[in-house]
């Protein structure tokens, strides 16, 4: 599996750290209910199909990515850099 | 038939004549007391149970493809109940006292062998934490021994033991650990069940749970629909699109985790052994292969098979212990879809739909789980209430922070 980098090119997975969902959002501080910690902590939607995921290209630029990969076949479909996922996504862009 | 060694020879005067299929393949009836989704290790031995012990034999159990096809046949055939926390030893015991008169009690050769599971620590801390997990099973009536290099040199001769970077200081060993015959426990299941009256559907892929007013009614089918007063999901790594059908969220992710044998050898190790600073296994089934695998590949995956990064890191592990293995080489490789919890431990459950009952989350140590996992599932279908052994594999353990977090990684699934 490679995953083309952005920045440094198409470089071999192992180069990568994977940290997992990427669609998930962190409930905005204190305020935040149990409810939706719990479904930020612990509820994933796990497809069979495309996934967003999380990369950090931690043996290269260290960027942290957004992977579009599909996991019945392991192809990539799309990359990112996760800063412009979450802007692109109307995301606060932590 | 019975199986016994006088059948064997009976029948081998008879030239087999009387040989007949170990398993019938009924059509589907209309409808069953109880529907058990997927025909593996646990779905099989959950009928199984629910038949000898419980009495239920309007059951059936549905499989997408043959029977046995999953990780009960993709595993490393390990059985141990070597864990640490209260919520985890006694099911795993249990399992293993199952598994201890399992083949008298199906009468299947399912080749369970108590070879012992090694565990070896590299460092005084990790001794430290292998005497502290070898003390709670005692505590809890399962036997350990803590072993020091000598004691370990006498078992694993061949094992590098000055490794500059890795020394082998000792090990925690369970003697009653071992090895057992991976499909053989799906085929002794799976006849004895089909015995006392079970359905064993092949080929029939579940597409949709019917659900009305918040009770289950039954299942569509790839051969139709097929009623149910109670339906158990029993499939691994494809829980998530099961659970998708009945509108379920779970704290569970898909990962791929690889396994690999060796080409033959004569007897070269007779026991289990692990590597304490890094995740390999390695054992020898009975045909000579040296059957070992690690780590996951660590990514959401529903493809059978990984990549080659990690199978240089389970080789590069394997050859920290046992350097003897760079001269081998490896016949074939595999990959299996394990579901994968938040806390690395199973859930065994009621769902929020009435009739709907869950068993999941083996992450990668579902093959020593398989008969209690039947054991408990059966239980809780039959009786509408959790087994003692399994009352705290809960569904909403997450929700109340009850977790059973055995290595203590967090909510990453990918590094359970």
């Amino acid at each position: 599996m490679r995953i083309r980098c952005p920045h440094c090119g198409e470089r071999d997975a192992q180069e990568f750290g994977y940290l997992g969902d990427a669609t998930k959002r962190r409930p905005d501080g204190p305020g935040a209910s149990a409810e939706a910690m719990f479904d930020y902590v612990y509820l994933r939607n796990n497809p069979a199909g495309p996934h967003r995921e999380f990369w950090h290209h931690g043996a290269g630029c260290r960027t942290w990515l957004v992977v579009t990969r599909d996991t019945r076949t392991h192809e990539i479909l799309a990359v990112a850099d996760a800063r412009a996922a979450a802007q692109g996504d109307g995301g606060d862009g932590r | 038939m019975r199986y016994s060694a006088l059948a064997l020879l009976a029948e081998a005067f008879r030239g087999n004549a009387a040989r007949e299929p170990v398993w019938r393949e009924p059509e589907p009836k209309p409808a069953y007391d109880v529907v058990i989704v997927g025909g593996g290790g646990g779905g099989l031995a959950t009928a199984y149970y629910l038949a000898k012990v419980h009495g239920l034999a309007n059951v059936a159990v549905l499989e997408k493809g043959w029977l046995g096809s999953g990780n009960i046949g993709r595993n490393t055939t390990i059985i141990r109940s070597n864990y640490l926390l209260p919520g985890n030893i006694p099911f795993y015991e249990w399992s293993m006292k199952l598994w201890e008169g399992l083949e008298q009690d199906f009468n299947y050769n399912a080749m369970v062998s108590q070879r012992g599971v090694l565990n070896l620590y590299h460092s005084d801390a990790q001794r430290d934490a292998y005497a502290r997990r070898g003390n709670a099973m005692r505590l809890h009536g399962v036997d350990a021994e803590l072993l020091d290099r000598d004691g370990v040199r006498a078992l694993a001769p061949f094992l590098d033991f000055e490794n500059g970077r890795f020394p082998i200081r000792g090990g925690l060993l369970q003697r009653r650990g071992g090895t057992a015959r991976h499909d053989a426990v799906a085929w002794g299941f799976a006849r004895g069940a089909d015995r006392r009256g079970v359905d064993l559907i092949q080929n029939c892929e579940v597409t949709g749970i019917r659900i009305e007013a918040g009770r289950v009614k039954g299942v569509e089918t790839s051969r139709g629909f097929i009623g149910a007063g109670k339906v158990g999901l029993a499939v691994a790594g494809s829980t998530t699109k099961l659970a998708d059908m009945a509108g379920l969220r779970l704290p569970i992710e898909s990962h791929v985790l690889q396994a690999f044998v060796s080409e033959g050898l004569k007897p070269a190790i007779d026991c289990v052994v692990t590597f304490g600073s890094g995740h390999f296994y390695i054992s020898q089934s009975d045909k000579g292969g040296l059957v070992f695998g690690g780590d996951l590949d660590g990514y959401n995956s529903y493809a059978q098979r990984g990549n080659l990064p990690t199978i240089e890191d389970v080789m590069e592990c394997g050859m920290a212990i046992w350097p003897g293995l760079g001269r081998l080489r490896v016949l074939r490789h595999w990959g299996g879809v394990m579901d994968m919890t938040m806390d690395g431990s199973p859930i065994i459950d009621r769902t929020p739909v009435e009739g709907l009952y869950l068993n999941a989350g083996w992450c990668y140590g579902g093959f020593k789980a398989t008969p209690a996992s039947g054991w408990c599932f059966a239980h809780l279908i039959g009786r509408d209430e959790p087994h003692p052994a399994a009352a705290a594999l809960r569904l909403d353990r997450f929700a109340t922070g009850h977790v059973i977090d055995e290595r203590g990684a967090g909510a990453q699934p990918n590094l359970q």
